[in-house]
């Protein structure tokens, strides 16, 4: 199984929240509007939204990296022109919210959100700052592994897709129930990006690749 | 193969809403209608950190994020408050139902419902018993229809699975 569950205790919050009953399976509809989804233009979408570092006077402090990989279908066709939203805590892991009350401290120069649009192959690219592991309360000295937030839209309302994109080697892995809660190894392997000396820029910033699959919509079954 | 889902957390809030989100059409739109309602947990206690994205199955030509065009934008977000209301403002879909997707801290996946506008015959309505089908009709008070998403427990919502 790819998706976690969504009731998984061991992260608190989906006690009271997951469904107790099981999702209804719609029959196959051709004309279903989930099939469809929302078609970007290329205006919508500033140039710089892309690029984390230069939202701000200065330049937030941090470990700048890039950030790219290909939007894929299940086929491993590439999904062009679909919309990427990222967001993430500063380098020191704390978000620009008013509700993280961690005691870090904040980046005037970072707030930690950006988006694009995938090129014609499915390819999208970030320039960011390396966010920071944080404490939450979800148990005893709970730490999240550091993390990029991830939301996806893909060419059907049903593959809609967010997630978090880990970095390679975090030891906070086996300790994190949200990345535990999917219960596949390999699965997890999959929120975890790769280190590429490729995309790494010398002299300026590390790279990694980070590809997101979504699911079969139900008219490829 | 597939990039399994996360939960989208409690601090989306400075990333995913924008101003214009919950408005699908312009103030003043000819037959433009409103979809509200309130998002509950297990408890019946109010989600104040879900975020809901409104479909209607057609991009439109007002634009997506920006809405510098003219008409109907067929895609809205929109976070709830405090006490968990959501609002859009939207024009009817060609159809009887519009597709909702709900985020949230707790939930590992997203749930997807749709809202009924209206009922009558319909291949999905009429596969579930009458307490159920509940659920996925909107309540109309003029231009105003109201649809509760219960994500657990007594009048659970039906979300869908495709």
């Amino acid at each position: 199984m790819t998706h976690p569950p969504n009731r998984s205790p061991g992260y608190r919050s989906t006690i009271l929240r997951a469904p107790s009953r099981p999702a209804v399976a719609l029959k196959a509809d051709p004309d279903a509007i989930e099939l469809t989804s929302p078609v970007f233009g290329h205006g919508e979408v500033g140039a710089l939204d892309a690029d984390l570092t230069r939202q701000h006077e200065g330049e937030p402090i941090g470990e700048r990296i890039i950030v790219t990989g290909r939007v894929l279908d299940s086929s491993g066709r590439p999904i062009r022109n679909t919309l990427v939203e990222v967001w993430q805590a500063n380098a020191a892991g704390r978000y620009a919210h008013a509700g993280d009350r961690h005691p870090a401290p904040p980046d005037p120069n970072f707030t930690g959100a950006g988006r694009c649009l995938t090129d014609h192959e499915g390819r999208y690219r970030f320039v960011t700052i390396k966010p920071g592991a944080y404490p939450w309360r979800n148990h005893p000295n709970a730490w999240r592994p550091a993390h990029i937030h991830f939301s996806v839209f893909g060419t059907a309302f049903t593959q809609r897709l967010v997630t978090q994109m880990y970095f390679p080697g975090d030891p906070l892995f086996p300790f994190d129930p949200i990345m535990q809660s999917v219960p596949d190894a390999a699965a997890r392997e999959r929120l975890v990006s790769a280190f590429d000396l490729d995309v790494t820029e010398p002299e300026w910033a590390l790279g990694y690749r980070f590809d997101v699959v979504l699911g079969r919509t139900p008219m490829e079954d | 193969m597939i990039t399994p889902s996360q939960t989208v957390g409690p601090f989306f809030g400075h990333a995913l809403p924008y101003e214009t989100g919950p408005d699908l059409v312009p103030e003043g739109y000819p037959g433009a209608i409103t979809v509200t309602g309130r998002v509950f947990d297990g408890a019946g206690e109010p989600v104040p950190d879900a975020l809901l994205e409104l479909w209607l199955g057609e991009t439109g030509t007002r634009g997506v994020l920006r809405r510098d065009g003219e008409g109907v934008s067929g895609f809205g977000r929109c976070a709830t408050a405090p006490d968990g209301t959501y609002r859009f403002r939207t024009a009817r879909p060609a159809g009887p139902y519009l597709a909702l997707l709900v985020f949230a801290r707790g939930l590992l996946c997203a749930v997807a419902t749709r809202i009924y506008l209206q009922d009558g015959p319909d291949p999905l309505l009429d596969a579930l018993d009458p307490e159920r089908r509940a659920t996925l009709l909107a309540r109309a008070d003029g231009d105003v229809h109201r649809f509760d998403v219960r994500l657990q427990g007594e009048g659970e919502t039906v979300f869908l699975e495709f």
